[in-house]
């Protein structure tokens, strides 16, 4: 009847995992009473959950993304304390089985359900407006793709409470993820948890390049897209391009599991390494997908907050679109000691060397956008600042092991760790947390707090590199990586520095929540009344902040790059009121998304616990329930000219108010 | 200097343009046909990554039969019949559709799916046998990766046969509608997009199986 669940599959014995669960419960019980104690369920669901509007989709993107930052951070610090307290011969309080399924939720987590997340939120929320759009070009899939995301979500915390998570590492290497060595629910957890939020991540990211392809403002040619559309543009192509690998090397490995099949296995002539290659062909592509939108959005905040246009726009596209196409040759620098021979690894050390190339060329650009500007050193500037000086040194230890020679010594050991966490904090994380410093204005209508913000700033760089500089020093020493136990004296000095670090970045998340806290509360004072907070260039700031639903009552017209800065210089103001409005076509919302995914949740589930009657019925309810929106042909409306004429006179009116 | 102008002259012709400039952003089914071509493009990827997965492990039968002595290119050429003339007929729908010709374009899509049901059933068919004599996907590697091949184009095939029953009951419903077309356009390129997956299954898989 319930497959392999039974009642042992609840970890009781594990107090750790116990108190993470009851913590769970407790938080998700208290947010159940409170909306329910504030009757908000129906504001919630009908404006919320249902929505097809692409800022309302991003703000829950990242919401998401914050909340399972804070899980995946809890990771992070139970590896740090495990590692610094077990490196004198103790055993710590991590035994193996739960500190090798931690180490593997903390990768899972932070890059497929953090950082995908927050990245896809900043790019729904800011895209649109940034081209002059309505909506994306498909309202009700960008919800789908959220819930597809969110179940995925779902999942791996339900991994949590019931059964296990994978113990293999983020990405499941076979054979260990194979039945015979991972006989457990944990690597099934893993591999459908992936598999719905990368189906997600897909139709998102179809999505998004035909909104930026069909839908920008008249006159908005390519070349006068602004840099983080681009960006997006970019990322989103290659996420097109590897996520279906992704799908499918996830899949070959479930029918490896399900069905007995011999894709990677030890016996019946599989190929372990063919998973190694085939993975990483999505997953070096991925680590760009990540960091060019943050390149997009330090590019932003530069030209903002220096008061200038950006240098080398030109170069930046090109520079970007380089990456885009190089990103795909790379790959087998991952395992260099996989035994390719050596043409094959100088091949892609050296390709992985040319990437290094417009990669600087953008650093130089941001460079000389500061040179003799009007730098404001907000918290947005200092990310920035903090970003430039720590990828910099990710990228140069990433070229040291692009040698390799170099890598056969530093493979697999905590020399990589810190390197890509270099990178990756520094780069992607950075450049997120700018973005939503930088963008928060727009999405909520008034700014967040600065001291707290500068706060949170000085602790997560201090942090960093108290955290991450000593694991480059232990991978040169040889400490490899995920290890649960050593004796070790000189390590263990390292290890505490390293903890000690983590603590610091502790004090940074705390500053960041408390951050948004005493904003919330004194939302009245840090009003944005004008739309255009920090005199920003391009088409978002050209809205009130909270745009208006339907964002642009006329479509603006763009004329040169930097289109809003442009029109301030000629009007010497932003928008004008009209005498009249059209009226104006938008989408109905709709629950076929939160539905759907709801059923793809429980089908995972049933599929992970082989409760085989529940993923057909799951699966046949999900295929009714697509079908049958395809029936719905009351979609969209037209909102009327009166509407849109008194929303816009509401804001015309504070605008004038504030001067 | 000339560019520049020609940039500002093309501006005023925008600024022209955008009086005229409809107010609201209906699709005229552009948006979605290029959304589909972009997901089919990864789909086209999604083919790839298991190609490259048969192509490296077709060698490796485990001691277990081989692509010669399982396939036979005659039933094969008839599955890839079944799905060229599908190809056409769909086509033929298409343009009985863009004729606003509905009991045709309905009976095209009729036979199409007929022609579909047959290539469904001569794939089971062979599965099945394969799988009586022992040769299932557990076999070996090389069936491993035979089955999943094959498989997925068939598992496409299959929910491309569900789209066309949707899509005439839609028709039947509200008749061959702007939205209709579009949907009919969307489901022609996918059918056309697997009829050339399937020209690589049958060239890759069993030619070149039969013949190495």
């Amino acid at each position: 009847m319930f497959g392999k669940l039974t009642l042992e599959a609840i970890p009781y014995h594990e107090p750790i995992i116990m108190g993470a669960v009851a913590m769970m419960v407790l938080g998700g019980a208290a947010l159940f009473a409170g909306i329910t104690f504030f009757r908000l369920w129906g504001p919630l669901w009908s404006k919320w959950l249902t929505s097809v509007d692409h800022k309302n989709i991003g703000i829950m993107y990242i919401i998401l993304a914050l909340v399972m930052l804070l899980r995946g951070f809890a990771d992070a610090v139970m590896m740090r304390t495990q590692q610094a307290m077990a490196s004198t011969g103790a055993a710590g309080p991590l035994p193996p089985e739960h500190f090798d399924q931690i180490f593997t939720a903390h990768g899972v987590i932070m890059i497929f359900f953090m950082a995908m997340p927050f990245m896809v939120g900043l790019m729904n929320i800011v895209v649109p407006l940034q081209i002059g759009a309505r909506d994306v070009a498909f309202p009700y899939l960008n919800n789908l793709s959220f819930w597809l995301t969110a179940a995925g979500a779902l999942l791996i915390n339900i991994s949590l409470a019931v059964g296990e998570f994978a113990r293999t590492g983020w990405l499941a290497y076979p054979p260990l993820s194979e039945l015979q060595y991972s006989p457990g629910v944990g690597v099934d957890y893993y591999l459908w948890a992936l598999q719905i939020s990368g189906v997600g991540t897909l139709l998102a990211g179809v999505n998004m390049i035909t909104t930026i392809l069909k839908m920008r403002a008249p006159g908005m040619t390519l070349m006068r897209m602004p840099i983080f559309t681009w960006t997006t543009l970019c990322s989103n192509m290659l996420i097109v391009a590897a996520f279906p690998i992704l799908t499918a090397t996830l899949a070959m490995l479930s029918l490896d599991r399900y069905l007995g099949m011999h894709f990677f296995t030890n016996d019946g002539g599989g190929n372990a390494m063919m998973y190694v290659n085939l993975i990483w062909a999505w997953g070096h592509p991925e680590v760009y997908i990540l960091v060019l939108p943050a390149f997009g959005i330090f590019s932003e905040v530069i030209s903002t907050f220096s008061s200038k246009k950006l240098f080398g726009y030109t170069s930046m596209v090109y520079a970007t679109v380089c990456i885009t196409v190089l990103s795909f040759i790379v790959w087998l620098h991952h395992f260099f000691t996989m035994g390719a021979g050596a043409n094959v690894n100088a091949f892609f050390g050296i390709s992985t060397m040319i990437i290094s190339i417009p990669t600087g060329a953008k650093i130089f650009n941001w460079l000389f956008t500061m040179y003799r500007g009007r730098v404001q050193f907000t918290v947005p500037v200092l990310w920035t600042l903090g970003f430039m000086v720590t990828f910099v040194i990710g990228g140069m230890t990433g070229v040291l092991m692009a040698v390799p020679a170099a890598d056969f010594v530093l493979h697999n050991s905590l020399f990589l760790i810190a390197h890509f966490h270099n990178v990756i904090i520094g780069g992607v994380l950075f450049g997120y947390l700018a973005g939503f410093t930088y963008w928060f204005p727009k999405a909520f209508g008034f700014k967040l707090n600065e001291t707290l913000g500068k706060v949170s700033f000085w602790c997560w760089l201090v942090g960093f590199y108290l955290a991450f500089m000593p694991l480059y020093a232990l991978g040169l020493m040889g400490m490899t990586r995920r290890m649960n136990h050593v004796d070790n004296v000189v390590w263990h000095n390292y290890l505490l520095v390293a903890a000690l670090g983590a603590a610091v970045i502790a004090c940074g998340i705390g500053a960041f929540v408390l951050q948004i806290l005493v904003s919330v509360l004194n939302r009245k004072a840090l009003r944005d009344l004008t739309g255009d907070p920090w005199n920003g260039r391009t088409l978002e700031w050209a809205t009130s902040s909270p745009p208006a639903f339907y964002n642009f009552a006329v479509d603006p017209v763009v004329t040169s790059r930097d289109a809003f800065w442009e029109q301030k210089q000629t009007t010497g103001a932003g928008l004008q009121p009209l005498p009249a409005y059209g009226k104006i076509h938008m989408p109905h919302n709709t629950g076929t998304g939160v539905i759907l995914g709801g059923f793809i949740a429980v089908l995972g589930f049933a599929l992970i616990w082989h409760i085989w009657w529940l993923a057909v019925a799951a699966f046949a309810a999900a295929v009714a329930v697509g079908i049958g929106h395809t029936f719905n042909e009351n979609r969209d409306y037209y909102v009327p000219s009166e509407t849109v004429a008194e929303t816009e006179g509401k804001y015309f009116k504070q605008l004038t108010s504030q001067v | 200097m000339s560019n520049a102008h020609s940039v500002a002259a093309a501006d005023a012709a925008l600024l022209n343009a955008v009086e005229a400039h409809d107010e609201h952003h209906h699709d005229d089914g552009s948006k979605t046909t290029l959304g589909f071509w972009i997901y089919l493009m990864s789909d086209c990827i999604l083919f790839a990554a298991v190609f490259a997965a048969f192509a490296v492990l077709r060698g490796q039968t485990a001691g277990g039969p081989d692509a010669k002595e399982l396939f036979s290119l005659p039933y094969v050429a008839g599955e890839t019949a079944f799905l060229l003339v599908s190809s056409f007929t769909y086509g033929m729908a298409m343009i009985a559709a863009e004729k606003q010709k509905q009991s045709a374009t309905l009976r095209w899509l009729g036979v199409t799916l007929l022609l579909g049901l047959g290539f469904m059933f001569m794939e089971l068919h062979e599965f099945a046998e394969l799988i009586g004599e022992g040769a299932g996907p557990d076999r070996s590697a090389f069936l491993s990766s035979f089955f999943t091949l094959v498989g997925t184009h068939g598992l496409h095939v299959l929910s491309g046969m569900v789209w066309m029953v949707t899509l005439i009951a839609h028709v039947l419903r509200r008749g061959l509608t702007h939205a209709n077309i579009v949907r009919l356009t969307c489901l022609s390129l996918f059918w056309h997009f697997l009829d050339i997956v399937w020209i690589g299954v049958f060239t890759i898989v069993y030619l070149s199986g039969v013949a190495a």
